[in-house]
């Protein structure tokens, strides 16, 4: 593995490794040192050029407890806000000698782009609508652990997938891994073009969500995404929570200790109340903790080894 | 079933075969207790892949000694390792410590093979990012020379003297299905 751009570039095996290797990564954050010399004299470059608390502090917590030198540049604040265009600042960070480059842009297809400019590793962080492959494995890393295999086990997607690169990669990891996929959003956010690729990829679509909930085994809440929205997509907040939310009534409807995922930031109230974002079977917190240990293994496939 | 010593179809020749291994695992055990002077505050720590079911063995003739378990847990290295870097990448395995956890315990690394050294080093490595042990030893079921490091077994299953083009390989019931240590 060179780069990680794209679930799809990951086969099944290839998954399967990363997950074992996070397990044994897991078990690091539980001692008193957390430090494992896997990555020393590796530099690693988390480049955002749009806000992000989680993924940007797991990818930095990752990288310096395999004892990489990390640095973190963001938009705000770099030439980028003096004109300086995306190839010029990848390429002259890169002239520093970085090894690996952590990248999240607002743009489709950014990390691909700059994965062609570049030596270093390139890990995508999310680029734009289209993907955010260690959220998606995180996600799938936590079912697991809470539904053993994902083998035939269902999972409903909810929310803005429009605007939802979770939801792409997402969708993409599951099917690969076994797991029935049903994603489910509002007409107005449900991504135009997918009933063709539900019926290649495998996966079901539907408008209602109280029909799903009682029958999976697991929910995936998404942020509804208001940056990305410049149309108006539902008539107001409260009709969307009414229509989409996972409610106290919703909350009802499911199976007991279903796992609760949501990818954060969460809009407490819009699209996840606060009794189901702070219910025993919400599995927020622990994602974080599995990301951390998602990312640590997705640094070390990338970096430790011969170069490729 | 032919004598592998004579077999042509065969270029390697067994040097331990499961009765010797059950001996020398005896041997060690009592090496180690005698050592030890019982088998208080005593952490058997199994390096990947083969030394884990040597030290759960150990444990066990331990165990049956003193008539009391002995803490065993397994350590894996691989981050550690000063070849990372010229090989395709590895995959981790677990570091499982005993409840008790090391600080103040004699800790045993216990291995199939010593030959460089490289592995015990990075162990050592391992164990300082992981608590302080009172003493480390090192227990091996086959030392073949060849050290590119100052380090030594405490406790030697078998000393081998081999050519540095020759392969020694231990099999374990656990892991391969039967209990021999050949050379090729």
């Amino acid at each position: 593995m060179k780069h990680l751009l794209s679930i799809d570039d990951l086969s099944t095996d290839e998954i399967g490794q990363l997950f074992e290797t996070a397990a044994d990564m897991h078990d690091v954050q539980k001692r008193e040192v957390k430090k494992l010399p896997a990555l020393r004299g590796r530099t690693v470059v988390n480049m955002f050029f749009e806000d992000s608390t989680r993924t940007r502090s797991s990818f930095e917590i990752a990288g310096k407890w395999l004892s990489a030198d990390v640095i973190n540049v963001s938009a705000k604040g770099s030439s980028t806000s003096k004109g300086e265009s995306l190839r010029d600042t990848v390429l002259t960070v890169c002239a520093m000698g970085v090894d690996g480059l952590v990248i999240r842009h607002p743009a489709s297809g950014a990390a691909l782009q700059v994965s062609q400019w570049v030596d270093a590793s390139v890990v995508n962080a999310g680029d734009g609508m289209h993907e955010h492959p260690t959220q998606a494995l995180l996600d799938a890393y936590t079912l697991q652990r809470h539904l053993g295999s994902l083998e035939g086990r269902h999972v409903a997607i909810i929310g803005d997938l429009t605007h939802s690169r979770v939801f792409r990669s997402n969708v993409q990891c599951l099917t690969k891994l076994g797991a029935r996929v049903t994603v489910v959003a509002p007409p107005t956010l449900m991504p135009s073009g997918i009933a063709s690729w539900s019926a290649a990829a495998g996966f079901e679509t539907s408008y209602d969500v109280d029909a799903v909930l009682p029958e999976a085994d697991a929910v995936m809440m998404l942020r509804v995404q208001r940056e990305r929205m410049s149309g108006a997509f539902f008539p107001s907040p409260r009709e969307y929570t009414v229509g989409y939310g996972l409610t106290r009534n919703r909350l009802a409807l499911l199976k007991p200790d279903v796992p609760i995922c949501h990818p954060g930031p969460m809009n407490r109230g819009l699209e996840i109340a606060a009794d189901a974002a702070d219910a025993t079977q919400s599995v927020v917190l622990e994602q974080v903790s599995s990301g951390l240990a998602i990312r640590m293994a997705v640094l070390y496939h990338l970096l430790a080894g011969e170069e490729a | 079933m032919a004598d592998p010593d004579t077999d042509p179809t065969r270029s390697d020749r067994t040097v331990l075969d499961a009765r010797d291994i059950s001996r020398a695992l005896t041997r060690i055990s009592h090496e180690l207790l005698e050592r030890n002077k019982g088998a208080t505050d005593l952490v058997l720590l199994g390096l990947h892949t083969r030394g884990v079911p040597l030290a759960r063995r150990i444990a066990e003739k331990i165990a049956a000694v003193e008539g009391a378990p002995v803490a065993v847990g397994e350590l894996d290295v691989t981050m550690y390792r000063d070849d990372l870097r010229s090989q395709p990448t590895r995959r981790a395995h677990k570091t499982a410590l005993p409840a008790g956890g090391i600080d103040r315990k004699v800790v045993v690394l216990v291995d199939d093979v010593l030959f460089s050294g490289r592995t015990i080093r990075a162990a050592l490595d391992a164990l300082a990012d992981l608590g302080r042990p009172s003493a480390v030893r090192l227990a091996v079921l086959v030392d073949r020379g060849h050290r590119e490091l100052p380090i030594r077994a405490d406790h030697v299953g078998k000393n081998l003297p081999s050519a540095l083009a020759e392969r020694v390989s231990v099999r374990l019931a656990e892991v391969d299905g039967t209990d021999e240590v050949t050379i090729s």
